[in-house]
């Protein structure tokens, strides 16, 4: 009894914001984190290698895969959202959507057990690229005036209305797209992890209970765990759609002619 | 136990992850838009133009049949008209034919017919004749017999016999 009591205490109860910030490997620039980050670059680069190093029309298992990823992205994301003129950008939201997607599912990996996403720094990353595409697109195609006059005033409404207007979509275009595309991808992750933790741990920690009725009752826990696993795939998934989806909207309302 | 002693805010970016996200996502970038998609695209294209060249060829093929098959059409169509104008004409042909035949033979048998009546008439008249003659004779002879003197005298004799013959003969036609 007092060895469970022992596992008991050991057990992070309740799961805090620290679960997220394991200790560093080697130094701040070598941690976990960092680490998974280099293994899903490299992971997407060796499966896209071994995949298209001999294309062929007929594709093998791995061409076909990689091929289905592409044109998931290519057609349903980035035609969807931008038409025939986004297909340019479809190479880049590939490999947006790989990297999320696999970084996503590092959270149910065993081993790895959390998505580096879950960090806010690799969201702000991501984020950070689509934000400077988005804008510069918008630039380089109608000019730094037009393309603000574009995108701030909305034509057809009576002038006064543009000082309420203008700085809702001064915010709206270039303040809570970018906030919103990184807080969400790692709000999702965060929380994922955090709802496993909550079930696997407590699962253990009523395990470890004095009481015989709390330790059955475990069982529920558990499952539930294992429910909150699959659900973090759909998670995982859909967030690495999501944003993709996202930025190929906010690069087609860039090259759009009008608002 | 470097970050976790802190308690970190996790809204706050570290910025060493800052430094290796961009690092590590860039040279992700780098080598997949340098020697992946490049290619990727390249197959998708031709993966969409051998399925859509594959459509169009079978559409192409599919137009040919088709039209070979009007072409049947019609042509059976019109072998089927020839034919049954050939039958047609065949038919009108052999019923021509068959009137010539049945006029011809109508004819035939009329001429034969006519001819057989006028030779009748023309035996019947000779016989008549004969008979006209012979009875006349007869008939003197007998008188003569009974009588028992000569009627010789011609004139008379003939005309009494002409009389009586014509007599006989108006009786009968009565």
């Amino acid at each position: 009894m007092s060895g469970q009591l022992v596992v008991a205490q050991d057990l992070p109860w309740p799961p805090s914001v620290n679960d997220f910030y394991p200790p560093a490997v080697a130094g701040p620039w070598v941690t976990k984190f960092t680490l998974m980050v280099w293994l899903a670059v490299g992971l997407v680069i060796i499966f896209y290698m071994t995949a298209y190093r001999n294309p062929k029309l007929v594709p093998s298992k791995g061409q076909w895969l990689a091929e289905s990823v592409y044109g998931l992205v290519r057609d349903n994301i980035t035609r969807e959202q931008m038409g025939n003129a986004g297909i340019r950008f479809a190479p880049y939201f590939t490999v947006l959507f790989s990297f999320i997607l696999l970084t996503n599912i590092f959270s149910i990996v065993p081993g790895l057990q959390i998505s580096p996403n879950s960090h806010i720094a690799f969201p702000i990353v991501l984020t950070a690229i689509s934000y400077v595409l988005y804008l510069a697109v918008g630039v380089r195609k109608h000019g730094l005036f037009k393309y603000l006059k574009m995108t701030l005033i909305i034509p057809g409404v009576p002038w006064p209305m543009h000082f309420l207007l203008v700085p809702i979509e001064f915010l709206q275009n270039f303040i809570n797209r970018p906030v919103t595309l990184a807080l969400r991808l790692f709000a999702n992750m965060f929380a994922g992890h955090l709802l496993l933790l909550v079930f696997t741990v407590g699962g253990f920690v009523m395990l470890s209970a004095d009481n015989l009725f709390v330790q059955v009752t475990s069982v529920f826990s558990f499952v539930m765990a294992i429910v909150m696993a699959f659900f973090e795939v759909l998670v995982a998934v859909l967030q690495a759609y999501v944003f993709v989806t996202l930025t190929a909207n906010y690069v087609g309302t860039s090259l759009a002619e009008e608002h | 136990m470097y970050l976790a002693a802190e308690g970190h805010n996790p809204i706050l970016p570290i910025w060493q992850e800052l430094v290796v996200g961009t690092v590590a996502f860039a040279l992700l970038v780098f080598v997949m838009l340098k020697y992946v998609m490049p290619r990727m695209e390249t197959m998708y294209q031709a993966r969409v133009d051998a399925i859509e060249g594959g459509l169009k060829r079978a559409e192409v093929a599919q137009a040919e049949a088709n039209q070979l098959l009007e072409q049947y059409r019609a042509q059976l169509a019109e072998v089927r008209t020839e034919a049954a104008r050939i039958r047609d004409d065949a038919r009108a042909d052999a019923e021509g034919i068959r009137q010539d035949i049945l006029a011809k033979a109508r004819e035939e048998s009329d001429r034969i017919i006519a001819a057989g009546k006028e030779q009748l008439v023309a035996e019947r008249t000779t016989i008549v004749r004969e008979l006209r003659t012979e009875v006349g004779t007869l008939a003197v002879d007998l008188a003569s017999k009974i009588v028992g003197e000569s009627l010789a005298d011609e004139a008379r004799r003939a005309g009494t016999v002409d009389r009586f013959l014509d007599g006989l003969e108006s009786a009968g036609a009565r």
